[in-house]
């Protein structure tokens, strides 16, 4: 792993689509979307009810891996309002675990702005962190360097014949959007007017593979 | 057989005599059964469908639905202009006839509910919603007769399931309903009459037999008497079929893929120096394009159109003259129904030209001919019905009225495709419908479905009823992009995946024309008419397998050199010169060479399953090769055979056919492979898991679309023994592996192989070394292997000096 620098502080961008901060010993993800399968399922498309186990079972592991003791969620953690109460038993108890053991923080999204019980934590709208300001969804009037989610960002490209998608960060110098991390979320194009208008012109697609940082830049 | 005076005088007017398999559908018909006519096209079929419902409404008149006619086309306004509009007019006859499908207004569709015409027709995915609908009941009540045309077609695939179901549906609402169904002619003319019937009593199904026409007149075209080493579609032979065009009135140029018409239209057009009128018609193009192409087909003004599988059903042309194939026809039905499509009176032939792409097509064509003068055709495939498809149409019941589950299951099974289905299985069907029927019960508030006090199913909401009628269908296409020019001028569609790969400024051929891409959006390629040289468009989707029928005929020819000198003189060389070098196998035989080239060994293996076998068991044996340390390159398929190249030595090549390769590698790769995902795509729409996309109305700004393959992802890891992805594998193994072949050919293996270990490459071998599309073996992450390769080019090329 390769870590770049980031308002002046080195940063690991992990495969699996989460921002390791080695310095506060701190993991950061982006819209995880709990419950999304069963917000559909009210509706009629019966989603396999896992999605929520699968996303914990990823950021459990990494938290593992990592020995994290901080973990700021930028927004969108669950996919509607009702939050903790939906999510089935033993994802309840795997979360409430995790909030316990770790120093953790909600950030608010527009998924999730006003939720009662989030299974622990403590919230905030957006914060600032040793310099960084974390927030849900890039404000283009930002100055300080800052830490967002909110467009799920997918790198895709023809190679060979072959198309290949990925969940990536988009990085200018002073803006990161991280990927969704949760299991069933989906993606938008790094090229999208939406995410240009976000983070200006300039921005890098940064791919994490095995040992290496991957960085293309991004036609605007 | 007496015809109703209005018949006979019709009839006689015209100078015509009934046929006598018309009497024979009208005899039948007049006997309550029901019915199976198999008969070549031309041979008046629709009309006998139609003729004793015509009977009946002469001699007693009535309001109501009486006749419904199911077709798996759309477009039947011609056909059905000519054979049945027609003759009514001019008899005078008071009579309704009316069309509905998914292009029908939505006034005229509640209309047709109230006040339903004698005679309506649609098809199959119509049909189904029509019997979603509560009235549904009072409007089929009165049915007497349900025609199914072009039943060879589809009857044993998803859309055949659906029919089938509804047809039980049918039968328990208007239990005297008489079943018909037209086939072009089939090998298994039982397993449609089974397929037909109630309850599949083949004996309920009287068997009525056409006319036998004209023996078609086909030639194989050969510029020069040569045939090329390599290639595939006959591309070399376009002066010669441009010949073809100007000497006949009309001709039809059939290819086997979209891509391939495209660039033989490209061919012809290079070549048209008298500027004669002809068309391209494809699956991907503009349906006000389609329809253009068909109307100047009809009305005689186009000299040829080079077309695909698009126009295999259905319409008939009236005036063409000659049909012409380009490639090998990979099966002898197949060549059939194509040359079908030329000249429509049965007495005289039909003239074919069959233009082969290299060698081993040429032996095909030839096998195809053998055949056709043999009467041999293809065998057909039954198999049991596709659970996605029972999910909804059960849901379609549910939508009509609330059920009770025994009754259901046996109206269900009364359908041939689903009389084996167990209640255990049925349960999960409904299960699955409920609440997705998972393990974790997180679903209890959710329920599309419930079953209540009287132990009825209900539907929960009324939003469910109008969901299953947006999102119900059978065929799911890949995501699609519109291809319009900037006036907004729309030419077609192409995957996704294909325009993922275009940028601004590539060119690819479309519609007959070269396209520049100016831009491309979440949902439409704008492109202009450009005077660049194109690149090929690849449409994706699966490609016809050689048929087992004419793969035997191929394999005997190699055997037996008394047929050598029928062929030509390159041909005939060529095999004598294999059997010098090598060998060349015995029918039964699985011929196997090793040699090297240019530094990597070969092995080449003759089994003649069809491509898709082939291309499974070269992943499959590449794998196993990679845990032998063998060293694999990579693979390349055709028809006839696969080879696969790599760095070291094959000196055992039975150890790499073992049958238990099927046990080990198969699900692994499978699983791995996008084939799932793709089979997953398919069932989780059709079984209602997740909603159509439908065009015009993807998101904009963030999407908000799920893709199936992460629910796929999920699904396996939590409940790998879903439903859903049991209908996937079903899907996978049958239609994208073609295990049952790769099977066969396995088990086989070690008894009939014949190793050769050779010093340098084979004559036979060449077809299958020269062709383009080889697949490179790839270890561990190749993704991320192509990502690093796609960085270092961006960073090469926008490196500042």
């Amino acid at each position: 792993m390769v870590p770049f620098s980031f308002g002046g502080h080195a940063l690991y961008a992990l495969p699996e689509g989460a921002l390791l901060w080695p310095a506060r010993q701190a993991l950061l993800v982006a819209d995880l979307h709990f419950e999304k399968a069963s917000w559909y399922a009210a509706r009629g498309q019966m989603l396999p009810p896992y999605d929520s186990l699968a996303t914990l079972a990823d950021l459990g592991r990494l938290v593992q891996a990592t020995g994290a003791r901080e973990l700021w969620c930028l927004g969108d953690s669950f996919h509607d309002s009702d939050g903790c109460e939906r999510l089935p038993r033993e994802a309840q108890l795997r979360l409430r675990t995790l909030t316990g053991t770790l120093r953790w923080t909600w950030i608010t999204g527009n998924h999730d702005p006003d939720i009662k019980d989030r299974c622990g934590g403590e919230t905030a709208d957006e914060v600032e962190v040793d310099g960084l300001v974390l927030r849900h969804e890039a404000d283009p009037r930002e100055l300080r360097p800052e830490v967002s989610g909110h467009f799920h960002p997918k790198l895709r490209l023809a190679v060979r014949g072959k198309t290949i998608a990925r969940r990536c960060f988009v990085a200018t110098e002073r803006k990161i959007v991280l990927p969704a991390f949760g299991a069933l979320t989906g993606g938008l194009d790094v090229d999208h007017p939406a995410l240009t208008k976000a983070v200006g012109r300039g921005a890098e697609a940064l791919v994490p593979v095995e040992q290496r940082l991957l960085r293309f830049p991004i036609a605007a | 057989m007496d015809l109703p005076q209005p018949l006979a005088q019709w009839f006689a007017a015209r100078g015509w005599r009934p046929r006598r398999h018309q009497l024979d559908m009208l005899r039948e018909g007049r006997a309550g059964r029901h019915a199976l006519l198999v008969a070549t096209t031309g041979a008046g079929k629709t009309l006998a469908g139609f003729l004793p419902t015509l009977a009946e409404l002469i001699e007693a008149p009535g309001e109501g639905l009486h006749t419904l006619y199911v077709s798996p086309l759309k477009a039947l306004a011609v056909d059905i202009q000519r054979n049945l509009v027609t003759p009514i007019d001019e008899m005078g006859l008071s009579l309704r006839v009316e069309t509905r499908t998914g292009d029908t207004p939505s006034d005229r569709k509640a209309r047709q509910r109230v006040k339903p015409p004698q005679i309506l027709l649609t098809t199959p995915e119509s049909l189904s919603l029509l019997l979603s609908y509560p009235d549904s009941v009072t409007m089929f009540e009165g049915l007497r007769t349900i025609v199914v045309d072009e039943v060879h077609a589809f009857a044993t695939g998803k859309r055949g399931d659906l029919l089938s179901l509804c047809m039980a549906r049918l039968q328990r609402i208007s239990p005297g309903l008489r079943r018909v169904a037209l086939s072009a002619t089939v090998a298994d003319t039982d397993g449609y009459r089974a397929w037909l019937a109630p309850d599949g009593d083949i004996d309920q199904v009287a068997m009525v037999q056409g006319e036998a026409g004209a023996d078609p007149d086909i030639a194989i075209l050969l510029p020069e008497d040569r045939v090329p080493w390599t290639g595939h579609s006959g591309r070399y032979a376009a002066e010669q079929v441009m010949a073809e065009i100007e000497t006949h009135k009309t001709s039809i140029i059939f290819c086997n893929t979209r891509s391939l018409a495209e660039l033989i239209f490209q061919d012809l057009w290079k070549v048209n120096t008298m500027s004669l009128p002809i068309g391209v018609h494809h699956g991907s193009l503009a349906l006000e394009a389609r329809r253009k192409v068909e109307g100047a087909m009809a009305s005689g003004r186009l000299r040829a159109l080079v077309a695909t599988a698009s126009l295999d059903l259905g319409v008939d042309w009236g005036d063409v003259d000659c049909v012409i194939q380009m490639g090998a026809p990979k099966g002898s039905s197949r060549l059939l129904q194509r040359i079908g499509r030329a000249n429509h009176r049965l007495d005289e032939s039909s003239e074919a030209i069959l233009v082969p792409g290299n060698r081993f097509e040429y032996l095909e064509a030839r096998a195809a001919l053998d055949a056709v003068e043999a009467g041999e055709l293809d065998p057909d495939l039954f198999r049991p019905g596709a659970l996605d498809v029972l999910a909804q149409h059960v849901m379609a019941m549910a939508c009509a009225a609330p059920f009770e589950a025994a009754a259901l299951l046996n109206e269900v099974r009364s359908a041939l495709p689903y009389s084996a289905l167990t209640e255990e299985t049925f349960e999960r069907v409904l299960g699955f419908i409920r609440d997705g029927g998972y393990s974790l019960k997180a679903y209890d508030r959710f329920k599309r479905l419930t079953q209540e006090a009287d132990g009825l199913w209900r539907v929960s909401h009324p939003r469910f009823v109008t969901q299953h009628r947006l999102n119900a269908g059978i065929i799911v296409e890949a995501t699609m992009l519109n291809v319009r020019f900037k006036n907004g001028r729309n030419l077609g569609k192409i995957e996704e995946g294909f325009a993922a790969q275009l940028s601004p400024g590539d060119t690819f051929f479309f519609a007959g024309l070269s396209c520049e891409v100016q831009k491309i959006d979440t949902e439409d390629l704008i492109v202009r008419a450009s005077s660049k040289p194109a690149r090929i468009p690849t449409y994706g989707g699966s490609r016809m397998p050689l048929s087992t029928n004419l793969a035997d005929r191929v394999r005997r020819f190699l055997a037996d050199p008394s047929e050598w000198p029928r062929f030509p003189k390159d041909v005939s060389d060529w095999l004598e010169f294999q059997a010098k070098r090598s060998a060349l196998p015995r029918p039964g035989q699985l011929l196997v060479e090793t040699f090297p080239r240019e530094g990597r060994h070969y092995m080449v293996a003759y089994s003649f399953e069809g491509w898709n076998a082939h291309q499974s068991l070269g992943m499959l044996i590449t794998r196993r090769m990679e845990a032998q340390g063998l060293k694999p390159l990579g693979f390349v398929a055709n028809d006839y055979a696969l080879a696969v190249y790599g760095i070291d030595k094959i000196t055992d090549p039975a150890a790499l056919f073992s049958p238990d390769i099927l046990e080990h590698e198969f699900v692994d790769w499978v699983q791995q492979s996008h084939l799932l995902k793709r089979a997953f795509r398919e069932v989780a729409v059709i079984g209602g898991l997740v909603e159509r996309q439908h065009p015009g109305k993807r998101k904009t700004g963030r999407q908000v679309t799920f893709s199936t393959d992460l629910i796929y992802d999920v699904l396996r890891k939590y409940e790998p023994t879903h439903l859903l992805l049991q209908a996937a594998w079903d899907d996978a193994r049958a239609r994208m592996t073609d295990v049952g072949r790769l099977a066969g050919l396995l088990d086989r293996a070690a008894e009939t192989m014949l190793h050769v270990d050779l010093d340098r490459v084979t004559p036979l071998a060449v077809p299958v070394l020269t062709l383009i599309g080889r697949e490179k073996v790839s270890t561990g992450s190749a993704d991320d292997a192509l990502l690093i390769e796609a960085e270092a080019l961006v960073a090469d090329a926008m490196r500042i000096d």
